[in-house]
């Protein structure tokens, strides 16, 4: 992992909103090509922001972002926010499509079945949002981050509004997504059993302001499935992020 | 069974109506120059009709182009509205004020203006009424995407007419039809108040003009069959678009799908 070439490296990072708040002090990190990254941290620990201070939706206050490997270009980083965030008016097919659309990459409609493929919808292609359920709505927005090959796909806590065993399919989902498509992910959570489950790597967040208080790397096979949950060892590292995490928030007032 | 019943519904209760209005002036014997009863006024209807429906093209005309210019030019302003808050800003008070004030009241000034071309003034009337309820509802939907579909377009480096076009334009659509839907009655009626501040002007003349001629000679059943025609075009007017608004909308808005 750690041989892998550095796709992003954030130095002393910092943001402060308009209206003072501090979101983000001093964060360091390196992400390597190919990985999978979570930000795990409780809610309001900045972990958004550096989302989306990565994807370049906002300009950092302080610090530097660089990317060794050459600045992204419209296309090369695909974003998954919270919500699907779909257009309610176009079919899934346009969803999909949109981000082709917006890059002058038109012509290039065998795309969007092979996202669709990727995130198994393919017989809804011409459905319409409202007639998804929450979790296939998700797939929607999961196809659409894919369809330009990103090199770095953003996730903000996608999962968090789903029921658990939808989120556990989709977890599962993305992981296969991760290991044929080969980019990097960089995926944001406050679940501690989601992390582990997902990455090589965690990074834990302290809230107010968003420093990284630790970062873990997650020894477990590259290959897993819906039996790693019951796996001892995955057992043992969820309790060394639990304990990390409450670490981090102590100290903070109690929630 | 109980579908048909809630369809028919309002038509039983107009039928009750009538019956009881024509009942009524039969019994206390009331002259036709007070209230005349459904019978007369649909008797008019049928041997005045060939006028009155000549009244109708030309107020349904001026109408329709009414709406026809509310429509653009209610857009066009809230598309350029909405390109900046400062040009907002600087706008809105101007179409509030040409909102507010009764139309009536400028019908004098803009028929002097337009040069005694009557279809012109009542034109130019009936759009100041109509084009606000476009306008603003339009302005309020170019606004209402999701904010994190701004920041998805940002992302892949839309420029502003991609967002417009592919973003901010849908997003407006059920806003600017239910301003259409309030502009299409409004333009009835500003066609209306036109005329009748107008009056004759040209050879041709439309319903408001015939209202007022009947009730000066006390026509009162040709008065209550102009007054049918017009509310038949209202509700007219108001079916269309009502419909136009339900196909577009029909594959992804809640207000246009059916719940059975």
């Amino acid at each position: 992992m750690s041989a892998s070439p550095t796709l992003l490296r954030l130095q002393g990072l910092s943001h402060r909103y308009p209206t003072g708040l501090l979101a983000l002090d001093g964060v360091s990190l390196d992400v390597g090509a190919g990985d999978f990254f979570s930000l795990l941290g409780p809610s309001g620990c900045g972990k958004s922001t550096l989302l989306r201070l990565a994807a370049g939706l906002e300009t950092p206050t302080g610090g530097r972002i660089d990317w060794p490997g050459g600045r992204p270009t419209p296309g090369d980083v695909g974003f998954v926010f919270q919500e699907p965030t779909l257009m309610p008016w176009a079919s899934v097919t346009d969803n999909v499509r949109l981000p082709l659309r917006l890059t002058g990459r038109d012509s290039r409609t065998p795309d969007v079945a092979a996202a669709l493929d990727l995130v198994g919808l393919r017989e809804f292609a011409d459905a319409y949002p409202r007639e998804l359920s929450g979790g296939m709505k998700m797939r929607v927005s999961l196809a659409r981050a894919l369809v330009t090959k990103p090199r770095l796909l953003l996730l903000d806590e996608p999962f968090a509004a789903l029921d658990e065993i939808t989120r556990f399919r989709l977890n599962e989902d993305l992981l296969r997504i991760w290991r044929t498509q080969g980019c990097t992910v960089i995926f944001v959570t406050h679940s501690v059993f989601e992390a582990a489950f997902l990455s090589q790597r965690v990074a834990i967040m302290s809230a107010r302001p968003g420093r990284i208080v630790a970062d873990e790397a997650i020894d477990l096979p590259g290959e897993r499935d819906a039996t790693l949950r019951t796996d001892a060892a995955y057992g043992a590292i969820c309790r060394k992020l639990s304990d990390r995490l409450a670490q981090a928030m102590h100290g903070e007032a109690a929630l | 069974m109980r579908r048909l019943l809630y369809r028919l519904a309002p038509l039983f209760l107009g039928l009750i109506g009538l019956v009881l209005w024509e009942g009524l002036t039969r019994h206390f014997d009331v002259p036709v120059y007070v209230l005349p009863g459904p019978v007369v006024i649909a008797e008019t209807l049928w041997t005045d009709g060939a006028g009155l429906l000549g009244a109708l093209w030309f107020t349904l005309r001026i109408t329709l182009l009414a709406l026809l210019a509310a429509t653009v030019g209610g857009v066009l302003l809230a598309v350029v509205m909405a390109q900046s808050r400062v040009i907002e800003r600087s706008l809105f008070p101007y179409a509030v004020i040409a909102q507010v004030t009764p139309v009536v009241a400028i019908a004098p000034l803009i028929i002097i203006w337009s040069n005694d071309n009557t279809t012109l003034a009542l034109v130019i009337c009936a759009w100041i009424v109509a084009f606000f309820p476009i306008a603003a509802n339009t302005m309020t939907g170019l606004n209402a995407a999701e904010k994190n579909l701004h920041d998805l377009f940002r992302l892949y480096g839309a420029n502003r007419w991609q967002t417009l076009a592919l973003l901010r334009a849908p997003a407006a659509l059920p806003y600017f039809l239910t301003g259409l839907r309030i502009s299409g009655g409004l333009s009835l009626v500003g066609a209306v108040v036109a005329e009748f501040v107008a009056g004759t002007g040209g050879a041709e003349t439309g319903l408001a003009f015939r209202i007022l001629e009947s009730g000066y000679r006390l026509q009162i059943p040709r008065l209550f069959a102009a007054l049918v025609l017009l509310a038949a075009a209202g509700i007219a007017i108001y079916v269309a678009l009502d419909l136009l608004s339900r196909l577009v909308l029909r594959r992804w808005h809640d207000s246009a799908v059916r719940r059975d």
